[in-house]
């Protein structure tokens, strides 16, 4: 399991890269709740400017949350180089300048041999200069241990094809490209705070405060599925809210006042002709509101199972132990996650409340991430614990000693 | 080759037999019920947009005028291929005060639609048809910036032109295979300019009323011209 580097510096870097980045989820989540995300049609540039000089006085409307989204993006960017650049210490510098370049080169022959990439050719160059740069930078750190300077480079690699599938969802109108960026925002910003946690003091001395354990509840599995069941939840609600039909079903907990809604030909109709939306969404679809249903479904079997991993956290590792606290807190994340939800139908999808209810999500996410990365590091295998001990015992024969008990 | 002016003397009475012989559909379409009250838009957050209109603007699904005369109602004959798109006067589609003018609107396959900005702000075009063939297309329009032109190859009802900066604003262009269309004035009524006579199915699509599901009526189109009415229930 990955060790944390003793530098605080650091450890705060890749927190505030990581609050950035929940920052960034928050300003795209906005954009789809106020259904603005084609608002600005061109890229990297918006309406013809560079994106760095569009005048404020424009920024109005869907324009304001689109183009802070993407100087957010821009911002996130740069620290996730930074961090990257940090966490790869000087070995870092050539491969770092190598990419520059490389994507420098890319970006040019792009504007030159595919004038319909320019968008993609512009984007390639401006993020080569920056990456170039990073590596030019002649501070002789050491790097962090082994996985941690890969975990910088994926989430260097991955922040750069979300600025590139953000933009290709612009220029090519593809809605599957907006879920797909949503979905990965979220894969991100979980190995941003697995770096911060890392790099934390935290987790260096959580081997000395916290014994390892046997898991004799099965926490690590019911943790792993948990968190899995959150990111398909995730996945649902990226599909629902990028068909930009506003909400499927109106009400809540019923829907259309019934335990589950007609979805023939005729009621769909019906749903559709009795919406009076000002800001008028695609009509909706049987399918859509199938999908609000497994969603609410869905959220039911998360509250379930993550008040069954809280218990069994407490029940078999008691209450002061970091799990069961921290499972806690995930089970209370979730239940305000469930209200968020309701509010968002009662309130006939607020963006504000919408939006929340996204952010809240991201956040039940990396809990159950980071409980379950934890459990991997504190609790073993109940046949592993037997091994252990089976072989702490035959050792302790072997030099004449009476057997330890062992630990719970 | 010089063509002798006899020559010409058969098809020229032929072109003019047959205009003498077209001749119009007109009518009024009628709401059969309450329709809800309209919403009111608020453009306050941008006040490029609101100081532009003194008064509450407020959204146009139900537009009811004298005896529930019924506005945007598209009507048109039906199965009827014989666009003359390409050589149509085009469409002029214009954001002004933030809104789409006209909001309701049809045009042949083929015919072009000429979308201005006459409004001191950035607007995006943003169409979104639903029709394979019917290309999408998303298209910046600075203040003062070129008309953008579009046109659509295949049939498509209520297709839908928005603005992703100012959230209220639509426009549904209904696109027909065939010269012979209307879009109901403020009290329902509309006239279809010269159709040969001949019998045909026309029908009558309110967006929000039965867009889905057109009144449709079998009808024969006399010389001295036809009247063919609808009434439209509201939705239950």
């Amino acid at each position: 399991m990955t060790r944390s580097v003793s530098n605080p510096w650091l450890h705060r870097f890749a927190v505030l890269t990581a609050i950035a980045t929940f920052a960034l989820v928050g300003l795209g989540g906005l954009v789809t709740s106020h259904n603005v995300g084609m608002s600005v049609p061109d890229w990297p540039t918006t309406y013809g400017y560079n994106m760095f000089r569009f005048p404020m006085s424009q920024w109005v409307g869907g324009i304001m949350y689109e183009h802070t989204h993407r100087l957010m993006g821009t911002i996130v960017g740069v620290l996730v180089v930074i961090l990257t650049r940090w966490l790869g210490g000087r070995p870092s510098c050539k491969p770092l300048v190598f990419v520059g370049a490389l994507e420098i080169v890319a970006g040019c022959a792009l504007l030159w041999l595919a004038p319909n990439l320019r968008g993609t050719g512009h984007f390639l160059w401006g993020v080569g200069v920056v990456v170039l740069l990073a590596g030019l930078v002649l501070i002789r750190n050491k790097p962090a241990p082994g996985s941690l300077v890969a975990l910088g480079w994926i989430v260097f690699v991955l922040v750069q094809v979300q600025g590139l599938l953000g933009g290709l969802r612009v220029v090519l109108i593809k809605d599957a490209i907006g879920i797909f960026h949503a979905l990965l925002a979220q894969f991100f910003f979980v190995l941003l705070c697995a770096i911060a946690l890392f790099t934390s003091r935290w987790w260096q001395n959580l081997g000395e405060k916290v014994p390892q354990l046997t898991d004799r509840g099965g926490l690590r599995r019911l943790l792993i599925f948990g968190t899995l069941l959150i990111f398909a939840q995730l996945m649902l609600g990226a599909t629902m809210r990028h068909q930009h039909a506003g909400l499927s079903i109106p009400d809540f907990p019923l829907a259309y006042h019934k335990l589950w809604p007609p979805t023939d030909p005729a009621s769909v109709r019906s749903y559709n002709q009795h919406r009076l939306d000002v800001e008028e969404t695609n009509p909706i679809t049987a399918f859509q509101i199938i999908l609000q249903m497994v969603h609410r479904i869905v959220a039911l079997f998360i509250f379930c199972a993550v008040a069954v991993t809280a218990w069994k956290a407490r029940r078999n590792l008691g209450s002061r132990h970091p799990l069961s606290k921290f499972s806690v807190l995930w089970l209370g994340l979730i239940f305000f996650q469930i209200i968020l939800g309701a509010a968002t139908i009662w309130s006939n999808k607020a963006a504000d409340i919408a939006t929340a209810h996204v952010m809240t999500g991201a956040l039940s996410l990396v809990l159950g991430a980071l409980l379950t990365i934890v459990a991997f590091r504190v609790l073993i295998p109940v046949r592993v614990a037997a091994i252990q001990r089976a072989e702490t015992a035959s050792s302790t024969v072997l030099a004449g000693k009476p057997v330890a008990t062992s630990a719970k | 080759m010089k063509i002798h002016p006899r020559f010409l003397v058969i098809p020229a009475l032929v072109a003019g037999l047959s205009a003498a012989s077209a001749a119009d559909i007109t009518g009024t379409v009628t709401l059969n019920g309450t329709p809800p009250e309209e919403k009111i838009i608020d453009m306050s957050a941008i006040a490029d947009c609101s100081k532009q209109h003194p008064e509450p603007v407020k959204t146009q699904f139900y537009v009811v005028g004298a005896n529930n005369g019924l506005k945007d109602v598209v009507v048109c004959l039906k199965n009827v291929s014989k666009s003359t798109g390409d050589s149509a006067a085009p469409l002029v589609l214009d954001q002004k005060g933030c809104e789409y003018i006209p909001y309701i609107a049809a045009v042949q396959t083929g015919q072009k639609i000429v979308i201005k900005n006459s409004d001191p702000v950035f607007h995006n075009v943003d169409v979104i048809p639903t029709q394979d063939g019917n290309k999408p297309a998303n298209k910046a329009q600075a203040p003062g910036a070129p008309d953008i032109t579009i046109s659509f190859p295949k049939e498509e009802n209520f297709l839908r032109f928005k603005c992703d900066v100012h959230p209220w604003m639509f426009a549904y262009v209904t696109v027909v295979d065939n010269p012979y269309f209307a879009v109901t004035d403020k009290d329902g009524k509309y006239t279809i300019k010269d159709v040969p006579p001949g019998k045909y199915t026309i029908a009558a699509a309110h967006r929000k009323a039965n867009g889905n599901k057109p009144v449709e009526k079998e009808i024969e189109v006399k010389p001295d011209g036809t009247v063919v009415d609808f009434t439209i229930d509201l939705p239950k």
